[in-house]
């Protein structure tokens, strides 16, 4: 029962742990492009232009309706199809191979980002006004009470949210193996399928799972706390 | 996408019925054991506690699709199951998708539910308790219903969750509205398959937060004008 997790040709353990450490990268990556969407999308979502705001939250709807599953479909497939045409105009005939890190890195990323933007818009407008009066009265432009004043107050407002979504990101990670990239859920039920004890490896893998969300969890509250530390306790 | 739709078109209304019959039955299911676990995660007696709270650590740790896989591919390897009659029911990729889908949610519910709990005012128990109610009476007519209430918005929440999370049911070959589209998509390699389906889960849900809003505003009545409906001007008293 226990041979099926060893490393090596016998059994499946290196897979998994190759799988695990796949999975981490996917989260990490996933993140960074989900930040940098989400600020983009909020700053839409707070713009006084009623387009690019109305944009913005439809954006935001769209990811809330569709499975994320579909997403990553959409993407990887839509992907190589548009790539195949795209070469079949210049009369090629071959079909291009999508990364398929990077397509479940950017749909992961755009689901994440979708979400955030949320928790981004609420955070900027939880930097009191007085702060940015306060900067207005010192003749600050308006970027610069943009990157000096709401920016830097904004994330310790931020900040339990996004934990929420990156425990929602890191289990969402195991969609990947839907388009057959080698992350931890994929090789789960790869040595499911042709191991001999199939419960045994795919417990490894939740526990894996448990051990990266519980870890995150302690993170994520010394994270607040630290980010609390020069703030008044009422 | 018309053609797509005039020959597939059964095709999407059976897996359209497959998810609702699936999602409707694991949130009726996962309510009635959310319930009980909220109230046992209360419990001071940690016999109680902590079995309650390793079931949710556990199903709110890990992946729904490793949850499926566990149930589908996982329980094959204890051959003593497959004898007992249990196993025609666990063979079956259908099951195991109701299974996993009402023990995730249950888990989350659950959360959600003793969050609400948390949340009921003390000055309302306190008069419960006042009025001589026994504790169960408390729990069914003062704590539960204000519970509900508050925990309503983040329960619907769970719900629209829990229907885009089915999507995964097609991992285990249940032949869901992702199911059918990923059969369509493999027949002629045409994206429209999955964007007939994105649609149809969009409106779903659409749907589902508007009756749910409507549902709470209900629910909230006697709580009377909220103070931003109350800039309204007054109607005329005749």
């Amino acid at each position: 029962m226990w041979e099926v997790l060893q490393f090596g040709d016998q059994g499946w353990g290196d897979e998994i742990a190759t799988g695990a450490v796949f999975t981490v990268l996917l989260a990490l990556a996933s993140v960074v492009v989900g930040i940098v969407v989400g600020l983009l999308i909020a700053s839409a979502k707070l713009s006084k232009s009623p387009l690019v705001s109305r944009a913005a939250f439809g954006f935001t709807s769209i990811f809330r309706g569709v499975p994320e599953l579909l997403i990553i479909l959409i993407i990887y497939n839509g992907t190589e199809i548009a790539l195949r045409s795209l070469v079949g105009l210049f009369g090629f005939e071959t079909a291009i191979e999508v990364p398929k890190f990077a397509a479940a890195t950017f749909a992961l990323g755009m689901v994440f980002g979708a979400f955030s933007s949320e928790v981004f818009r609420g955070a900027f407008l939880a930097v009191p006004k007085g702060q940015v009066e306060a900067g207005l009265a010192c003749g600050m432009s308006n970027r610069q009470i943009f990157f000096r004043i709401r920016m830097p107050q904004m994330w310790r407002f931020a900040l339990p949210g996004l934990g929420n979504l990156w425990l929602i990101l890191l289990k969402d990670t195991s969609l990947a193996a839907i388009i057959a990239l080698d992350e931890l859920a994929r090789e789960a039920q790869v040595a499911a399928e042709n191991g001999d004890a199939p419960f045994t490896v795919i417990m490894a893998a939740a526990i894996i799972y448990l051990i990266l969300t519980a870890a995150s969890r302690g993170g994520l509250n010394r994270a607040e706390r630290w980010a609390d530390k020069g703030v008044r306790r009422v | 996408m018309l053609e797509l739709i005039q020959t597939y078109g059964p095709r999407f209304i059976e897996g359209f019925v497959t998810t609702m019959e699936l999602v409707l039955l694991s949130v009726v299911l996962g309510l009635m054991i959310a319930v009980p676990v909220a109230l046992a995660r209360m419990s001071r007696n940690p016999l109680i506690a902590w079995p309650v709270y390793a079931y949710s650590f556990f199903f709110r740790g890990t992946p729904l699709l490793i949850q499926f896989f566990l149930l589908y591919y996982g329980l094959a390897q204890f051959e003593s199951l497959q004898e007992t009659t249990i196993w025609v029911v666990l063979k079956e990729a259908w099951w195991c998708g109701l299974i996993g889908l009402t023990l995730n949610t249950a888990a989350y519910t659950s959360e959600i539910i003793r969050g609400g709990m948390l949340a009921v005012p003390h000055g309302e128990i306190e008069a419960a308790q006042a009025c001589g109610m026994t504790k169960a009476k408390m729990y069914r007519r003062i704590i539960l219903p204000k519970a509900f209430r508050i925990a309503w918005p983040a329960y619907g929440n769970e719900i629209v969750f829990l229907l885009k999370g089915s999507a995964l049911l097609s991992t285990i070959t249940v032949l869901d509205l992702m199911g059918q589209a990923r059969v369509v998509f493999a027949r002629g390699y045409d994206l429209n398959a999955y964007v007939v389906a994105g649609v149809m889960y969009f409106v779903m849900i659409y749907l589902f937060d508007i009756g749910w809003r409507l549902t709470e505003r209900r629910l909230n009545r006697y709580l009377g004008e909220r103070p931003s409906a109350r800039a309204k001007p007054a109607r005329a008293t005749t």
